[in-house]
């Protein structure tokens, strides 16, 4: 296989990963801050890329779209938050999971019944499409370099916030104990609501951008959430690092896997059988990953607690 | 239970006035109105209704349910529907994987099924059945009529994608029964997969002429918009679902120009037609897919046969579907022995309207009198 095809593969495993990552740093940050399992996480992806579209769609901007889309995120997790997600922390993970599985049914639904049935159209801005050359021949859209960029930047600043300021402090601080930082005065409550809104922003903004890759329709987030899921476990539940580098690890695999595997499979029992076992394999290469990992590191690569 | 007794000497006395259709067809329709495939489901029903509104038939009650996609759903909607809402007839599926755990049940009891789109390969050979009839195509047609456009316009070399399920690998095989040149790549993807990045790599790399692939619904969307970024300039085709009314607006201009498959266009010259896209503009404000004009027939056919025959009369009933005499936004139309359409498969590119609107119009026909591969097996 040519150098170029391999670069441009990783590339698009990279690009996959740090949009994983945008999901699961959320994810992971809110199971690790509050102790919560928020299935409903896919739903705030979906919230964000239907206020990207239409108000890209109203304005015809879609920077505009772009920052509606974190506000609506947003203003939406920390709506649910304090109507609902509040009183499910001292609950256990079962009747957390029983009612964030019943949001996403309610967000569903109501989006369905603002939007229609259609999935709606997002264009990629003007100044980000197409493709560019880079070195050794590789072709590349630049609308997935941007994406690239922003996770890389998102990454950057999520562990300048949490490593160096006050608030990051207090995240860390809620992380290993929750009782003695609210008896030392810290509002535990509005930390709560911000870190979920904070989560629920990076999803948000992570469908935004990933829909005007592909379509904006209803459902969309729930196959990412589970490869969310996947990506903390491996990266250690509550580790911001972890879900960093098991985003990235899920995602470079991901595609190699669809890449190599097919062709790998048809040099040994032939052409005919290989499309379909590779295609069946490839799908489930993440997960045989996952397996291994978890062999040998039972609590993920970074685990938050111990 | 005074008024079930008046009823019932009422239904009575009209029989005996030589009234043979006192009783109302009752048609169950399993669909999906909610997911991703959400949007074939709904024209389905739309011009499944709409069909029936123009017919001006009032002896047809119609229960609808969402199938949500789910086959092991789909199975308990129609179970309920056949013991509980007593329906005499089956409609609506969309997807093969639901049509083969449904049909064979269905009229394993002796319900009527007519399909107005999935047409999984065993129900139209081996498995067939008298009372199943399909209005829409044979899964292979719309991709064997890509094929066979492939092969005619001379293309060398071609790159050819499907997702990695029944109807995919149905889809493949049927454009290979009519494309003998080169294959330089053919993969199969995960179903419900939207990143394509690693498959438009390979293509870029493939030196392909063409590029064919089968992804309906949201699939195609996604694959479309990043074929489009990705400066990767092999023309693309596809059977019809791939560039249907219910994707293209969502496509955006990279559809333009795209050759697509079909048995049926918005701009197919017949009066049925006309009145068929006239009015479902004027019901619905937006343009028919493939999956609305199918059902929009099947509806058509469907009061057609219940004016004929009584549907309590199995025999006389399946005589007059099978007849099938009824006035097709296609054209003409008819069965086959194993009750699979033989019709004209056309050549379709995408374009705007005088509106501005991304649709489809007939540049080429592919086949004429087309039935399908499967018809020899049937024993009817």
């Amino acid at each position: 296989m040519q150098t170029a095809l391999v670069i441009e593969q990783l590339l698009n495993g990279l690009q996959f990963g740090v949009m994983l990552f945008l999901m699961a740093a959320g994810l992971t940050l809110i199971f690790g801050v509050m102790g919560l399992i928020n299935l409903a996480h896919g739903s705030f992806y979906m919230i964000g890329a239907f206020a990207c579209a239409a108000v890209a769609a109203a304005t015809g901007s879609f920077w505009l779209g772009l920052a509606a889309s974190l506000a609506a995120a947003a203003a939406l997790g920390a709506i649910v938050e304090v109507t609902v997600i509040r009183r499910l922390y001292d609950r256990d993970h079962l009747d957390q999971v029983l009612a964030t599985f019943a949001l996403i049914l309610i967000l569903s639904e109501a989006t369905r019944w603002l939007f229609g049935d259609f999935p709606l159209y997002l264009n990629i801005p003007a100044q980000l499409s197409g493709a560019i050359v880079l070195p050794a021949g590789v072709h590349y859209p630049v609308y997935r370099l941007a994406i690239i960029l922003v996770g890389l930047l998102v990454g950057l600043g999520l562990y300048l916030l949490i490593a160096k300021t006050r608030l990051g402090m207090r995240i860390r601080a809620g992380e290993s104990d929750r009782e003695m930082i609210g008896a030392l005065g810290v509002d535990i409550r509005s930390l709560y609501t911000l870190v979920f809104a904070l989560g629920a922003a990076l999803a948000g903004l992570a469908g935004a951008m990933v829909g005007a890759l592909q379509s904006v329709q209803v459902g969309m987030g729930e196959p990412v959430l589970i490869l969310a899921f996947v990506v903390i476990v491996i990266g250690g539940i509550g580790s911001i690092k972890g879900a960093f580098v098991g985003a990235l690890l899920v995602g470079v695999t991901d595609t190699m896997g669809r890449v190599l595997l097919p062709p790998l499979l048809a040099a040994v029992i032939g052409p005919a059988q290989a499309s379909g076992i590779g295609a069946a394999l490839a799908s489930m290469s993440i997960y045989i990953v996952m397996a291994l990992i978890l062999a040998f590191r039972p609590r993920g690569l970074f685990s938050a607690q111990g | 239970m005074k008024t079930s007794l008046a009823r019932t000497a009422l239904a009575i006395s009209l029989l005996m006035c030589g009234t043979a259709f006192a009783e109302p067809v009752k048609v169950g329709m399993i669909t999906t109105l909610s997911g991703g495939g959400a949007g074939l489901g709904v024209d389905a029903r739309d011009g499944f209704m709409l069909a029936l509104k123009l017919s001006g038939s009032k002896d047809i009650e119609v229960v609808t349910e969402d199938d949500a996609m789910k086959p092991e759903l789909a199975v308990q909607i129609a179970d309920k529907m056949i013991q509980s809402d007593k329906v005499d007839v089956l409609t609506g599926i969309i997807w093969s994987n639901l049509a083969m755990a449904v049909v064979p049940n269905a009229v394993g009891q002796g319900k009527f099924y007519i399909s107005v789109n999935a047409g999984p390969s065993p129900l139209a050979g081996a498995k067939c059945d008298k009372n199943y009839f399909n209005v829409a195509y044979q899964n292979d047609n719309f991709h064997e009529a890509a094929g066979n456009y492939a092969q005619t316009s001379g293309i060398k070399k071609m790159f050819i994608l499907a997702p990695n399920y029944p109807a995919g690998t149905d889809s493949l095989n049927g454009f290979k029964r009519y494309y003998k040149g080169e294959l330089v790549g053919e993969v199969y993807t995960k179903l419900g997969q939207t990143d394509y990045a690693a498959e438009i790599a390979q293509i870029r790399a493939s030196g392909a002429d063409s590029v064919f692939f089968f992804l309906p619904g949201g699939m195609g969307i996604a694959f479309m918009k990043q074929y489009a970024q990705s400066g990767v300039d092999i023309p693309v085709m596809g059977p019809g679902f791939s560039f249907s009314q219910d994707v293209l607006a969502a496509i955006g201009d990279a559809a333009l120009g795209a050759k697509n498959t079909a048995s049926w266009s918005p701009d197919l010259d017949n009066p049925k037609n006309k009145e068929f896209v006239e009015a479902f503009k004027a019901e619905y404000n937006r343009l028919p897919s493939i999956y609305a004009a199918q059902a929009f027939d099947t509806g058509t056919l469907l009061a057609a046969a219940a004016a004929k025959a009584d549907v309590k009369d199995a025999d006389a009933f399946r005589a007059a579907l099978a007849a099938a005499e009824f006035d097709s936004v296609r054209g003409k139309f008819k069965f086959n022995t194993n009750h699979h359409p033989i019709q004209d498969f056309y050549v379709r590119e995408v374009v705007k309207n005088d509106e501005g609107v991304l649709t489809n119009r007939i540049v080429a026909t592919s086949f004429t009198d087309h039935s399908d591969a499967y018809a020899a097996e049937c024993k009817l």
